[in-house]
């Protein structure tokens, strides 16, 4: 599974993109934060509150309870503040 | 007729505003906007992170979704990205039209949407330090009057 980070979610975990081979029960966004929440501290600072983070599957807006698989690209950032 | 560029480099208002114009004397109406880096609070820059491949998406969707909603004959967006100083230009959407009131709110549209959905985010420099600017609720309301 591809995993991004942007802003500072990227700052906390110390990387802006990596390569996961996650376990099959991870088939959600909601198991994944669990799941990356225990490889490290800047993990769960970047998953602490998730009120403040939004998430894109596959380069789409969605929830913490959409679907994910191995080949799918799962974006984790804060809302955004372009224009 | 649409164009949609991320980039780290300033564009040209004037320029962008000719080329939606096809020459074709279909256009009646061609509304821009032009969003600026604001110098308030001691601002030193400005440094816009975002998400490429999910840019590219989003605003190409939200261009043909502005095509659904009104009878448009050309649409620019011109997003920047990196490190910006105020005064210096982010932000271009110009949107052309028969007639003025498409243009205008297709305009609007866009913005919104830009602002609410498209995977950008500001980094704010002062003297005290960085910091990762916070969605405004404000936007949020503004994005729902098009739903």
């Amino acid at each position: 599974m591809k995993l991004l980070y942007f802003a500072w979610v990227r700052q906390r975990i110390g990387l802006s993109e990596e390569e996961v081979a996650v376990p099959a029960s991870v088939a959600s966004v909601a198991a994944l934060v669990d799941y990356l929440r225990r490889r490290g501290a800047g993990y769960e600072a970047a998953f602490r509150d998730l009120k403040g983070l939004r998430v894109a599957v596959n380069q789409q807006h969605t929830g913490f309870d959409a679907a994910v698989g191995p080949n799918d690209e799962v974006a984790f950032f804060p809302p955004v503040t372009g224009g | 007729m649409s164009e949609v560029r991320v980039q780290r480099e300033d564009f040209d208002p004037g320029a962008e505003i000719a080329a939606l114009n096809d020459m074709a004397g279909s256009i009646g109406a061609i509304a821009s906007f032009i969003g600026l880096v604001r110098g308030d609070d001691g601002l030193v820059a400005m440094t816009l992170d975002h998400y490429p491949a999910m840019c590219e998406s989003e605003i190409a969707a939200h261009v043909a979704e502005a095509k659904t909603r009104w009878p448009l004959l050309a649409v620019r967006v011109v997003h920047r990205v990196g490190r910006l100083t105020p005064g210096e230009r982010i932000v271009f959407v110009g949107v052309a039209s028969a007639h003025r009131q498409a243009a205008f709110h297709a305009a609007e549209f866009l913005m919104d949407y830009l602002k609410t959905r498209a995977p950008f985010w500001k980094l704010e420099e002062r003297a005290s330090g960085a910091n990762w600017v916070e969605a405004r609720v404000q936007d949020d309301e503004s994005v729902k009057r098009w739903r």
